[in-house]
Order: C-alpha cells, then sequence, then structure tokens
C-alpha cells in the first residue's frame, strides 16, 4: 500500500526535484516565514548599504568617480525594492517591513555598521563587501523561490559593475603615492574580517542552516561561500600588491584551497547586538531620510487624490 | 495618511525593443499610474532595459489557481494530433 504524502513530503519531493516555488503555490509556512525574514532583511540591508557610501558622494575624487558612486548607490535603492517586492508576494507588508526597520527591530548586513572614514573605504566595500555579497548572491539566483531567484538574477547583472568600480579605485591608490597606498592597505585591514564574517556564523554554530538547505533556499553552506571568497580574493590582492592582514593565511594543498586565521566572532556578535561602531548613526540617518520625505509621499498622495477626483467629476458631466 | 499611505501596488511589464512583447519584470507601489510609470522607468529600466512601460494594478490581474492546473492543463497533454509532428509526410515533399 502505497502512504499517502502529507502536503510537506509533496512540498519537499517538488523541491528536491529542482522545481520552483511561486507566489500562490502551498507552501510550509515555516518556510514562507523564513522567506519573509531573509528577503527582507536582505532589503533592508541594501537600503542601510547606501549610507556608509553616500557619506563620500559629494567628496568623490573625480566627476568620473563621483557619477559611478551615485550609479551605485541609486542600484543599491533598486535592489531594495526589488527584494521588498519579493517580499511583498509571500504576504508581507510592505509598510510593516519599513516599519520595523526604522524601530530598530529587523535586522541588516552588520558590515553596514562600520565607518567608511578615508576614500579607500569606498574602493575596498566594492571591491570586498560587493564580492562578498556577489558570492552570497550568484548562489541565491538558484534559490528555491521563484520571486527571490529572478530577483537576485536582476541584482546580480548590476552587482558586477559595482565590485569593478571599487576595484578600479584599489587600483589607483595601489598604484599611487606611498601614502596613496597606505590608505589602500589600511581600507583593506579594516574590511577584509568583517567582509568574511557576512557570511555569517561557522556551519556547526549556524542552526537555521540545515532546513534552510534542505527547503533549497541556501545552496551553499556559510563556510563554503566564504571559503570560495577567500580563495577568489587573495590573487586580487596580490595584483594590487597590498597584503590581506591574516598571518595565517596560507595555500593548503591537500585540500585546494587556502586556511584562514580565527574570525573574531566575539566582534560579530557585539555588532549584531548594536554595539557596533554606526549602529545608532545609521539608523537616525534613516530615519531622518524617511521623515524628511514625508512631504513627497504626501504631495504624491494629493495629487493622486486630485487627479482620480478630476477623473470622476469629467465621468459625471459626460 | 502618509505614514500608513494605501500607495496600490503595480506589476510592471516592459517592452524591451520594438518587435517583442511586454514582458513581466516585477512589481512596485506608487499613488496612481503616472507615478507607477515614473517609479518603474526608475526602478526596473536604469541600464536601458526598455522602450515602453505597462503598469497595471495588481490587484485587477485574475490568475488562474495552481491547485487547479491539472484540469485546465493536462487535457493538452494527449492532443498530439495538435502537432505538426503527429502527420506522416515523406521526405521528398519537403518542407512543410
Amino acid at each position: 500500500m502505497t502512504k499517502e504524502l502529507s502536503f510537506e513530503e509533496r512540498f519537499q519531493a517538488y523541491v528536491d526535484g529542482e522545481n520552483k516555488v511561486e507566489p500562490k503555490h502551498w507552501m510550509p509556512e515555516a518556510y514562507r516565514k523564513t522567506l519573509i525574514r531573509q528577503i527582507s532583511q536582505h532589503g533592508h540591508s541594501e537600503v542601510v548599504g547606501m549610507l556608509p557610501e553616500a557619506n563620500w558622494i559629494t567628496r568623490a575624487p573625480s566627476l568620473r568617480r563621483k557619477v559611478a558612486l551615485l550609479a551605485k548607490v541609486q542600484d543599491e535603492a533598486g535592489h531594495g525594492l526589488y527584494l521588498y517586492s519579493a517580499a511583498e508576494t509571500l504576504g508581507a507588508d510592505r509598510q510593516n517591513l519599513v516599519e520595523d526597520l526604522l524601530s530598530g527591530k529587523a535586522k541588516y548586513s552588520s558590515i553596514f555598521n562600520y565607518p567608511t572614514p578615508t576614500w579607500a573605504d569606498i574602493g575596498a566595500i566594492g571591491w570586498l563587501v560587493d564580492g562578498a555579497a556577489i558570492a552570497n548572491q550568484v548562489m541565491l539566483c538558484r534559490t528555491s523561490y521563484g520571486p527571490y531567484a529572478r530577483a537576485m538574477v536582476k541584482i546580480c547583472k548590476e552587482e558586477s559593475f559595482h565590485q569593478r568600480q571599487g576595484y578600479e579605485i584599489m587600483m589607483s591608490l595601489a598604484k599611487g603615492t606611498p601614502e596613496q597606498k597606505q590608505m589602500a592597505q589600511d581600507a583593506l585591514n579594516r574590511w577584509w574580517w568583517p567582509s568574511l564574517m557576512m557570511f555569517g556564523p561557522t556551519d556547526d554554530l549556524s542552526p537555521n542552516s540545515a532546513q534552510s538547505m534542505k527547503w533549497k533556499i541556501k545552496r551553499k553552506s556559510n563556510d563554503e561561500l566564504r571559503q570560495e571568497f577567500i580563495d577568489k580574493t587573495i590573487p586580487q590582492a596580490d595584483y594590487l600588491n597590498l597584503t590581506i592582514p591574516d598571518k595565517d593565511l596560507k595555500w593548503n594543498e591537500e585540500r585546494g584551497h587556502h586556511d584562514h586565521g580565527e574570525i573574531n566572532w566575539e566582534e560579530f556578535y557585539n555588532v549584531i547586538k548594536g554595539r557596533g561602531k554606526c549602529n545608532k548613526q545609521r539608523l537616525a540617518a534613516r530615519n531622518k531620510a524617511h521623515d524628511e520625505g514625508e512631504w513627497v509621499r504626501e504631495a504624491a498622495n494629493a495629487y493622486a487624490q486630485k487627479q482620480a477626483d478630476r477623473k470622476r467629476k469629467q465621468k459625471g458631466a459626460a | 495618511m502618509s505614514n500608513k499611505d494605501n500607495w496600490k501596488i503595480w506589476e510592471v511589464f516592459i517592452r524591451s525593443r520594438n518587435g517583442l512583447s511586454h514582458k513581466h519584470v516585477g512589481s512596485l507601489h506608487a499613488p496612481d499610474a503616472e507615478m507607477a510609470i515614473k517609479n518603474a522607468r526608475d526602478v526596473y529600466t536604469r541600464r536601458s532595459e526598455g522602450i515602453n512601460i505597462w503598469v497595471v494594478p495588481s490587484d485587477e490581474i485574475t490568475a488562474s489557481n495552481p491547485d487547479e492546473s491539472e484540469p485546465l492543463f493536462t487535457p493538452a497533454d494527449d492532443k498530439v494530433y495538435r502537432h505538426p509532428t503527429f502527420y506522416d509526410i515523406p521526405d521528398e515533399i519537403g518542407h512543410m
């Protein structure tokens, strides 16, 4: 006698068959919740990610750098919107998501709680932070939830420009005066470890990963992605003649990968808990921007209302 | 009003070039159709992805129910005679 499959079992078999889940399909409540949390956090990260970089738009060293940085920051806003839209297909309410970010209830990537004291930080962010984000997002192009996967495909296409503009900044500085080269090295020193932390805790300490992998929301583990990023980035640092700030970094012939030193997880958890250098500043800036945009939203509403009234009147007269 | 505004969700369709159909690219929020087009231009065509935009309020779209896809779509599966390869035509006739 064949056993009747439960909804959950049928869903798992569907996902195991590499089929995409679409908005109106039946899905386990926990799958929906996990996705709403992950996608909205991802969206919030894009939105907050604009802040450390916007800090440098007015001080970019040339017009070429300025237009590129402006375009990049504009892209991040767009990426936030694609992601919020994907979360909405799961029944999340946009207004609630935004409110959770503004009130500090929702999380976003901790990397954006680090400061950008010099122009070289803009180079390092594009190269390393966007590089790490790309590793994660390329994987997510194959995530099991259709709208999330499609948003990722769009985002990945655009991210490549972000990383290249960052690396180009690093190249100019690394080939510049000794002071400029030092600036680049200092920025690498500041961003290397936080970039490795972006992939999240090690696999043995990442409790939700197993279920996400089973549902094919995640396709690679935190440690796998981190390793990929390290192996890819080392030759790029060599080319710049800069030194990655990890004395334990070395090629492991047997594994076919680089070994790296211990990550300071205490720092990671501290920043997550709100004790990073810029947590307060970022939220305050986000709230200020939201409040100062209120009149725009109001004006748009008033205009839409007026147009609708006018149309109704015209119809009535006809 | 502004914090709990009722900006509708609009589905966005883009024609990438003349000769091709509009294709669904995603959604966005806007208070009216005019703003929806403006927002769609900023959100979905930053890299020359399109030459024409359609916006449709999401709640105006009626979709078929995925739970009913079997009765809706499987009847077509056993109608092979709707395909040209169902018919045996000798090779010497050439392309038909």
